[in-house]
C-alpha cells in the first residue's frame, strides 16, 4: 500500500508531462528516425542514439527523453521487416522470429506475418510498461537475488532450447551448438586476456567475432543465395496472400501465449548482464512446448513469430530495471541513453539508485513514453506492412544486389574493418554448409550468443562457490542450490526432457532427404577437425589461466564427441537415413537452375572488388553487371537500379555519419567521400 | 645523417610548414569518435561522456564528439588498436584509464602499445574509496587490527589492472581478501557487492558517488578508507572529494605490520600514482601535428574554466584537477613511468600471491 501511495502521485504527475502536444511531437519525431534507423539490419538503437547525443546536453529533459525513447522503442518493432521479408535477423532480439516469420513470407503471407508480429510488439510493449508501473517499485530487491548461479542458469536454460531446434538428429543440434559456442569462444579471454584461436598478429581475430557479422552470416547469406539460385521470388507463386487483417486476428486468437511472453521478456531483461541475448529463443521455445500441433514450426508457425515478438519489446522495457535502478545498462543503446540522460537539463537527472527516490515522476514518464512509442510506432509499421510486403513478390534476381549491398554495408559497420566482410563471407559459408546438411543454425547461433556468458559465470560462480565452500560446506551449498537456482533447474530440465520429444517433429529446415554419403562425411570431417584444432589450442594456454582455457577444453570436448558418435552412425547405417540430410540431393535447391558456388562467387566478387577499389567503387561495377548479366536486365533498368542503389547507400551513410570500407585505391589516394 | 632520415626530416619539415600555413583547425561537420577501451559501465565512460559535449561546444566548428567503446582484454586492446592509428584529420581521440597504464608499466606481453608515441592533451585524476559489508563494517575502527581473521571476496578486473593499487593495500594492511577475476567494469562488481557476493568493494570517485555513497547512507555499506590525493610537493593527503574519510595511509599507519616506508609501500604509492591522480588521459594519436593538438589542449582549457564546470564535475566525476597542454604532458609523464624497484616488487608479488606471470 505504501509502495502505492508513491507510486500514483509520480505516476499522475508522469502522464502530465508526457501529455504535452510538444513532446508527444518529439516522440513521433524520435519514432520516425528510429523507424529509418531500424528497418537498416544491423543497425540499431545505438546508431541512433549516437547521433541524438550531441544534441541532449542541456536540453529539456522531458522533450530530450522523449525523443530518445522514441528511436530506442521502435527498433525491435521495425527490424522486424528485415527478419520476416528477408530471412535477416534486423537485430539480436528478432532472431527467432526468422524461423517461422521468412516461411511465412515465402509462403505469401508476409503481410500476416508483419502485422501479427507488430500486434505482438505493441501488446507486448504495453505488458511491459504495465507491469513495470508496479514492479519498478519492488524490482531491486528481485534484482539482487540474482546472483552469478542464478544467472548462469538463465544462460543454460536459454542454452536448453537447443534440444527443442536441434531437429530430427539431436546429436548434430548438440554439436552445431557445441560449434557455435567454440566460435564464440574465439578471441583474447576475459578472465585471464589469453588467445584463442586467434593471434597478435590478425588482430581482428583478437576481438572476437561481432554478432551482428554471425546472424547475417548464418541466417542471411544461406538464404539469399538459395533464393538466388533458384531465380524467383520470395512468395512462391509471386501472390500476395492473406493481408495484415488476418495477422491481427492471429493475434487475438493467441493472446495468452503473447501475455505469456510479454511477461518472460519483461523478467529475463530485468537481469543486468542478460539483456535481450536470450529473451527471443526462450520465448520461442516456449511458443513450440505450449503448441499442441508441433509440425509447422520451422515451416511458418504463426505462433512461432507471436511468441518471440511479443517477449523483445517488453524486454527493452524490463532492461530499464537495471539501467535506472542501479545505473548498469542492459545493452549497448541503454548505455549510451544513461550518458545523455546525464546531459539532459541541469545534469540533476542522475540514473542509479536515486532515481526512484528522487525522480519517480521523470522515471514513471520513461516508462510509459516507451509504451507511447510503442503504439505510435506500431501503427506506423502496421499500415505500411500491406505495401512493404509486396517486395516479395519481386522477383528475387532483382533484390539479391541489394540486400548483398546492405549486409555488407551493416557488417562493415560493427567493427569498421575489411575483414567484417571476410569473415561475413566465412561465416556465410558456414551457415550455407549447416543449412544444405540440415545441421540446426538456430543451435549454432544460441550457442554463439550464449558463449560469453555461459563462460563468464560459469568460471565466476565456481570461484564464489569455492571461497564458500571453504569456509563451510552449509554456505556452498546454499550459494549454489538457491530457490532461484532449483525453479530454474527444474525448468531447465522439463525444457530439454519435452523437447527432445518434441524436436524430431520440428524441421527448421523442411523435410530435407538424404542421398549418398560423401559430402555429409566431408562436412563432419572438417567440423571434427576444427573441434580438435581448437582443442590442441585451448590445452596449449597455461595452467595459471585455467579460467581461459577450461571451457572451451570442456565444450569443445563434447561436441567432438558428439561429432564421433555421428561419424559412427554415419559408417553404420545406409546412406537413405536422415543423418545423411543433404538438400543438394533433391528439393529446392537441387532443382535449382544456378549451381551454389557461381551464385557465391558474385558475393565474393563485391568482396574482391571491396579491397581493392573500396565499397562504392566496387558497388557500381557489382551492380551493373549482376543486372546486366545474372539478372539479363535492359541497360535502362540497370542503370536505374543501380542508380537507387547508390543513392540509398549515400543517404543513409552521410545521415547516420558512416564510412565505407576502403580499399587498396584508396591507399593511395586520396579520394572524395563517399569514395574514400 | 642517411638518406631516409634527411627524407624524414625534410617530410617533417615541410609537414610544419603546411601546418602553419593553413588556416586555422576547423572541425565543422566532423564526428570526433572519442573511443574508450572499456564497456558502457565504469567510470572512463563516465568522464568520456561528460567531456564529450564540453568538448564539442569548445572546438573550433562545433563537431560531434561521440563516445566509443572498445572494450577487451583490460583495455590492451582497445590501447592496441590505438597505437595502430596515425593522425589523418584530427577527429580520432582516445582516452586510458590506470588499467591501460598498468599493464604497460608492468611489461605485459600483450601490450604493443608505447605512451611516449601519442600526444597527450588532458589529462585528470581520481580517488577511490574502499569500503566494507555492514557486518565487518563493525569491527572497523581507523585500523584493521580486527579485519585479519576474515576472509573477503572481491569482484576484480585482474590483479594487474588498477585493481592492483586495493588488492596491494589490503595485502599490506594483513588483510585475506580473494579476487574473483573477469568481471567487466566496476560497476559490475558494486553489484556483486550488492547481492552480497562480494563482501568488500572499492569504486572510483564518481561509481562512489553515483551509487556506493548510497548504500552507505542506507546502511548497507561501511566506508573503509579512501587512497588519498597527492599535494603539490608529492606527499598522500585526504582527498578532497572525502575530506572525513581517512586515507590508506592513515590507516596503515594505525595498523600492525603495516608500514608507510620501504619497499612495499613505495612500489604501492608508484602505482597508486599512476591509478589515481593522474588516472585518466586523453590522447591523439601519433604523428599528430602541434596545432592540431594545440587545438584540443585550447578547448579542453575553455571546458575547465567554465563558470558551472565545477558544479557539474562534482556531480559527474568528483573534484579533481584537470590537467591540460603541458600540465597534462607533465601528467602523462609521471602516470606512465614507475622506478625499476616498484616494477620487480609489483611483479614479483603478482607471481606469489596470484601465480600472474607477466612474461
Amino acid at each position: 500500500m505504501d509502495a502505492l501511495a508513491t507510486a500514483l502521485p509520480a505516476l499522475g504527475e508522469a502522464w502530465a508531462l508526457i501529455l504535452q502536444p510538444v513532446v508527444l511531437g518529439y516522440l513521433v519525431l524520435g519514432v520516425v528516425m528510429g523507424l529509418a534507423v531500424g528497418v537498416f539490419p544491423g543497425l540499431g538503437g545505438i546508431a541512433g542514439l549516437s547521433l541524438l547525443l550531441p544534441f541532449m546536453f542541456g536540453m529539456e529533459p522531458v522533450l530530450g527523453l522523449a525523443l530518445m525513447i522514441g528511436m530506442v522503442a521502435v527498433v525491435p518493432t521495425s527490424d522486424t521487416f528485415a527478419s520476416v521479408l528477408m530471412g535477416i535477423p534486423g537485430s539480436s532480439a528478432s532472431q527467432a522470429t526468422v524461423l517461422d516469420g521468412f516461411p511465412m513470407a515465402k509462403r505469401g503471407q508476409a503481410a500476416r506475418a508483419l502485422s501479427a508480429a507488430f500486434t505482438s510488439s505493441l501488446f507486448g510493449g504495453l505488458v511491459g510498461a504495465l507491469f513495470l508501473t508496479l514492479f519498478i517499485l519492488v524490482a531491486r530487491p528481485i534484482v539482487l537475488a540474482f546472483g552469478l548461479p542464478e544467472m548462469l542458469m538463465i544462460t543454460i536454460l536459454g542454452l536448453s532450447m537447443v534440444s527443442v531446434l536441434a531437429g530430427r538428429v539431436a546429436l548434430k543440434g548438440l554439436a552445431a551448438a557445441g560449434l557455435g559456442l567454440m566460435i564464440g569462444t574465439i578471441g583474447e579471454a576475459d578472465a585471464g586476456g589469453s588467445l584463442r584461436m586467434a593471434t597478435y598478429d590478425i588482430p581482428y581475430l583478437t576481438d572476437g567475432l561481432q554478432l551482428v557479422i554471425v546472424g547475417l552470416g548464418i541466417f542471411a547469406i544461406p538464404e539469399i543465395v538459395s533464393l538466388l539460385r533458384q531465380d524467383r521470388s520470395i512468395a512462391k507463386d509471386a501472390k500476395l496472400g492473406s493481408g495484415w487483417m488476418d495477422g491481427v486476428r492471429d493475434w487475438a486468437a493467441n493472446k495468452w501465449l503473447s501475455i505469456r511472453c510479454s511477461l518472460i521478456g519483461v523478467l529475463v531483461g530485468v537481469i543486468p548482464g542478460l539483456g535481450g541475448s536470450v529473451v527471443d529463443w526462450i520465448a520461442y521455445g516456449h511458443a513450440v512446448q505450449t503448441t499442441k500441433d508441433k509440425s509447422n514450426f520451422g515451416k511458418g508457425e504463426i505462433r512461432g513469430v507471436i511468441g518471440p515478438e511479443s517477449s523483445n519489446n517488453a524486454k527493452e522495457g524490463g532492461g530499464l530495471v537495471p539501467t535506472l535502478l542501479f545505473g548498469i545498462p542492459g545493452s549497448g543503446s541503454m548505455a549510451i541513453f544513461i550518458g545523455a540522460i546525464a546531459l539532459l537539463g541541469s545534469g540533476d537527472i542522475e540514473v542509479g539508485p536515486n532515481m526512484l527516490r528522487d525522480n519517480l515522476d521523470i522515471t514513471y514518464s520513461i516508462v510509459w513514453l516507451l509504451a507511447l512509442a510503442n503504439v505510435v510506432g506500431t501503427l506506423l509499421c502496421i499500415a505500411a506492412s500491406g505495401g512493404i510486403a509486396r517486395l516479395t513478390t519481386i522477383r528475387f534476381t532483382y533484390l539479391a544486389p541489394f540486400l548483398f549491398m546492405l549486409i555488407s554495408f551493416a557488417a562493415f559497420q560493427s567493427g569498421q574493418n575489411f575483414e567484417d566482410l571476410l569473415a561475413l563471407f566465412a561465416i556465410g559459408l558456414i551457415g550455407i554448409f549447416l543449412r544444405r546438411f540440415d545441421w540446426s543454425r538456430p543451435a549454432f547461433l544460441i550457442g554463439f550468443v550464449l558463449s560469453n556468458p555461459v563462460e563468464k559465470f560459469s568460471n565466476q560462480a565456481f570461484q564464489i562457490a569455492s571461497f564458500r565452500f571453504r569456509s563451510s560446506f552449509a554456505e556452498g551449498m546454499d550459494y549454489i542450490f538457491s530457490p532461484i537456482v532449483i525453479i530454474l533447474i527444474v525448468i531447465t530440465v522439463v525444457s530439454v526432457v519435452l523437447g527432445i520429444r518434441q524436436a524430431k517433429t520440428i524441421m527448421a529446415e523442411g523435410d530435407v532427404k538424404s542421398g549418398s554419403k560423401r559430402a555429409p562425411i566431408v562436412f563432419l570431417l572438417v567440423i571434427a577437425a576444427y573441434l580438435v584444432t581448437a582443442l590442441i589450442n585451448a590445452q596449449m594456454i597455461p595452467d595459471y589461466n585455467l579460467t581461459d582455457k577450461i571451457v572451451p577444453l570442456v565444450v569443445g570436448g563434447i561436441s567432438l564427441l558428439c561429432c564421433l558418435i555421428i561419424l559412427g552412425q554415419m559408417m553404420l547405417r545406409p546412406e537413405t537415413d536422415v543423418v545423411f540430410a543433404d538438400k543438394e540431393i533433391a528439393g529446392e535447391d537441387a532443382d535449382a537452375p544456378y549451381g551454389l558456388w557461381s551464385t557465391l562467387a558474385w558475393f565474393a566478387s563485391l568482396i574482391a572488388g571491396t579491397f581493392l577499389f573500396g565499397f562504392i567503387i566496387a558497388l557500381v561495377g557489382f551492380m551493373l553487371s549482376f543486372l546486366r548479366v545474372r539478372a539479363g536486365a535492359g541497360w535502362a533498368k540497370t542503370l536505374i537500379l543501380t542508380a537507387a542503389g547508390l543513392a540509398f547507400m549515400c543517404l543513409m551513410a552521410g545521415a547516420l555519419n558512416r564510412d565505407f570500407p576502403p580499399g587498396l585505391l584508396q591507399d593511395a589516394v586520396d579520394l572524395p567521400w563517399p569514395l574514400n | 645523417m642517411n638518406a631516409r632520415k634527411l627524407a624524414l626530416t625534410a617530410a617533417v619539415s615541410a609537414l610544419a610548414i603546411a601546418g602553419q600555413a593553413q588556416a586555422e583547425v576547423d572541425f565543422s561537420g566532423k564526428t570526433i569518435e572519442w573511443v574508450i577501451p572499456f564497456s558502457e559501465t565504469g567510470g572512463s565512460a563516465k568522464w568520456a561522456n561528460f567531456f564529450a559535449p564540453l568538448l564539442a561546444e569548445e572546438l573550433p566548428g562545433n563537431p560531434t564528439v561521440v563516445v566509443k567503446f572498445m572494450p577487451g582484454a583490460g583495455s590492451t586492446k582497445g590501447a592496441n588498436w590505438f597505437q595502430e592509428q596515425e593522425h589523418e584529420d584530427g577527429t580520432l581521440l582516445f582516452g586510458t584509464s590506470g588499467s591501460t597504464q598498468f599493464p604497460y608499466l608492468l611489461d605485459d606481453p600483450r601490450v604493443r602499445y608505447e605512451y611516449s608515441d601519442w600526444v597527450p592533451v588532458m589529462a585528470s585524476g581520481t580517488g577511490g574509496v574502499a569500503y566494507l559489508n555492514p557486518t565487518d563494517g563493525e569491527k572497523f575502527d581507523g585500523s584493521a587490527d580486527a579485519l585479519k581473521d576474515t576472509a573477503f571476496i572481491y569482484g576484480s578486473q585482474g590483479a594487474t589492472r588498477l585493481d592492483l593499487v586495493p588488492l596491494l593495500a589490503w595485502q599490506m594492511l594483513g588483510m585475506n581478501v580473494e579476487p574473483v577475476f573477469g568481471i567487466k567494469g566496476r560497476g559490475d562488481g558494486r553489484l556483486m557487492f550488492e547481492r552480497g557476493e562480494a563482501t568488500i568493494d572499492y569504486q572510483t570517485s564518481s561509481g562512489y558517488l553515483g551509487a556506493s555513497a548510497d548504500l552507505v547512507a542506507q546502511g548497507k555499506a561501511v566506508p573503509m578508507m579512501t587512497w588519498g590525493a597527492l599535494d603539490e610537493d608529492g606527499n598522500i593527503v585526504r582527498d578532497p572529494t572525502f575530506p572525513d574519510m581517512p586515507t590508506f595511509k592513515e590507516v596503515c599507519e594505525a595498523t600492525e605490520g603495516c608500514e608507510t616506508q620501504g619497499d612495499a609501500w613505495d612500489a604501492w604509492k608508484a602505482f597508486f600514482i599512476a591509478g589515481f591522480p593522474v588516472q585518466k588521459i586523453a590522447f591523439l594519436p601519433a604523428g599528430t601535428p602541434d596545432d592540431v593538438a594545440q587545438t584540443y589542449s585550447d578547448a579542453f582549457d575553455a571546458v575547465r574554466s567554465r563558470p558551472d564546470f565545477a558544479e557539474r564535475a562534482m556531480q559527474q566525476v568528483g573534484e579533481y584537477p584537470v590537467f591540460v597542454g603541458e600540465g597534462a604532458a607533465n601528467a602523462a609523464k609521471e602516470g606512465t613511468t614507475v622506478s625499476d624497484e616498484a616494477k620487480t616488487y609489483v611483479q614479483n608479488w603478482l607471481q606469489e600471491a596470484y601465480g600472474v606471470s607477466l612474461n
